[in-house]
């Protein structure tokens, strides 16, 4: 299946040039990197929405405005609801230490002035009915709202699905880049070693037996550059991970990318050289097929 | 049958003809009269625009492309520019089409010694076509198209290069092949070649047309069994 790509070393002196000559690997190199980087960023989105989804999805929130009186209350009915698996009421000093950093020092201290809401942070098992919680602490208290904390993250989940669709669309951008590319690489090939394919065809070479020769070059400079672009990207994206990533923890606790968001990545080279192989193959072909 | 390139006018017309099996013909021709059009045909570089054309008794006319390469194993070209591949060494060049026909390298390594010996080469086997002179290029060009043992040998100006003594001995080598059942056609100027050559025959070419007042051409003697045959529509 893979005979072409060990090719004789008669073969091999069909085609001059170096090996791994040419501006293509390093081409190949620059996509690859941009792809893996890209790619890295929308899988690292796409698991840190997966990560919030999941950690907020049995997670409700009940606010009483101006309710401090009937937070006990609140939080009885809330604690006797079924499917209720834990609730507490959020602190008030930790509430004024939240406004404080966007109110300043008005919202601090305990005689302040501005009223507060009572706030009851409330998780539910996977199988409890929230409506069911909703109106038992609604017959409570009256004024209470049963809250999903999922509703309110709403438009920042939104924001990472799109950007989770842009990084992928980026990626398949970056894939037709590298398809245009090594057609322009294969075209130059072929123009530069014409006059062999000539005496080739003459002879009584296939389409096949030439393909072959184009084929494997162009298989082996991918390989190389998606390996190079794919290593420096995997540095790079080790350090960034090792550092910067980590402060996301806090939203998703856990990892951003999962073992199967690894694995992606590293088949990216492998991917690019079988995409340029078949760019490469179906160039040849056409261009030959345009002779005699 | 007829050959016209583009728009243009035809370059050949009317050729209606059939080379005999191990016939030795040599084609001549004022310049322009449409020897190497006609010699593409033959070596399978270009269709006939209309009319038909068949190869060792397979019609060829709308054969697909895919099914060219056999039949293009079984000829053998002297290119007149001789269009040996640059880069390989004269011994890569004349190695060429054996190994395009799948020989194994243990097959290749003496034959091609033993054919750039003969064409007095064995010297300059390492050495590329740009580093060799316009005879020594053109010696490499004919011990390639012969290497194989080709059915059909389709020369253009093969001695054109070399001195007498080299076109002497590259005739030799044509009229051995020829002996052993090759189907030999030669295109030239050389008058002095021809008559060399007792037992060839000739095909005229004027103004893209066949010279041919005695219609041998048509019906060749002896050996029947037609090596090439171009037909009008």
């Amino acid at each position: 299946m893979f005979d072409w790509l060990f090719a004789s070393p008669a073969d091999r002196r069909l085609l001059p040039g170096g090996k791994y000559a040419g501006p293509t690997p390093w081409l190949i190199a620059i996509m690859m990197f941009v792809m893996m980087i890209v790619a890295a960023a929308g899988l690292a989105l796409a698991g840190g929405a997966r990560l919030v989804r999941e950690g907020v999805e049995h997670r409700y929130s009940i606010q009483i405005a101006d309710g401090r009186a009937q937070e006990a209350r609140a939080l009885a009915a809330a604690r006797a609801a079924p499917g209720v698996v834990s609730a507490a009421a959020v602190p008030e000093a930790e509430l004024r230490a939240t406004l404080e950093q966007w109110l300043g020092p008005v919202a601090a201290g305990e005689g302040s002035d501005l009223p507060l809401p009572a706030l009851i942070e409330v998780e539910l098992a996977p199988a409890a009915d929230p409506q069911a919680v909703a109106a038992v602490v609604g017959r409570a208290v009256p004024s209470a709202r049963f809250i999903a904390d999922r509703a309110q993250l709403a438009p920042m989940l939104g924001t990472l699905t799109s950007l989770t669709w842009i990084a992928a669309v980026l990626v398949a951008l970056i894939a037709l880049a590298t398809a245009a590319a090594v057609v322009l690489a294969t075209r130059g090939a072929l123009d530069t070693h014409r006059a062999t394919i000539e005496v080739m065809h003459g002879i009584g070479a296939t389409d096949v037996q030439v393909t072959r020769l184009f084929q494997r070059k162009i298989a082996l400079d991918a390989l190389l550059g998606g390996v190079s672009g794919g290593l420096v990207a995997a540095l790079i994206l080790l350090l960034v991970a090792s550092g910067g990533i980590g402060a996301l923890g806090d939203w998703t606790n856990g990892s951003l990318l999962g073992p199967g968001d690894v694995a992606l990545l590293f088949c990216l080279p492998l991917l690019a050289a079988i995409l340029a192989t078949l760019v490469a193959r179906a160039t040849v072909l056409r261009a030959l097929r345009a002779q005699l | 049958m007829g050959l016209r390139y583009g728009t243009g006018g035809e370059v050949l017309r009317d050729l209606d003809f059939r080379l005999g099996t191990g016939a030795f013909y040599f084609l001549t021709g004022p310049s322009g009269a449409g020897k190497t059009s006609l010699l593409k045909l033959l070596y399978l570089a270009q269709r006939p625009t209309r009319g038909r054309i068949g190869l060792f008794g397979e019609e060829l006319t709308d054969a697909p492309r895919d099914a060219l390469p056999p039949f293009r194993r079984r000829i053998g070209v002297v290119y007149q520019d001789f269009r040996l591949v640059r880069h390989l060494s004269a011994f890569d060049n004349v190695a060429l089409p054996l190994r395009i026909a799948g020989h194994d390298e243990s097959e290749v390594e003496g034959p091609v010694r033993e054919m750039l010996a003969w064409v007095g080469l064995a010297d300059r086997a390492s050495a590329r076509p740009p580093t060799l002179s316009g005879g020594e290029q053109q010696r490499v060009a004919i011990a390639r198209a012969v290497i194989a043992r080709p059915e059909l040998l389709v020369a253009d100006e093969p001695t054109g290069n070399v001195d007498a003594a080299m076109a002497k001995r590259i005739l030799h080598l044509l009229t051995a092949l020829n002996r052993l059942g090759t189907t030999v056609v030669v295109a030239t100027h050389d008058l002095g070649l021809i008559a060399a050559t007792p037992g060839s025959q000739l095909i005229r070419l004027e103004n893209g047309q066949l010279i041919d007042p005695t219609g041998a051409l048509r019906h060749p003697p002896v050996r029947p069994a037609a090596s090439f045959e171009a037909r009008g529509a």
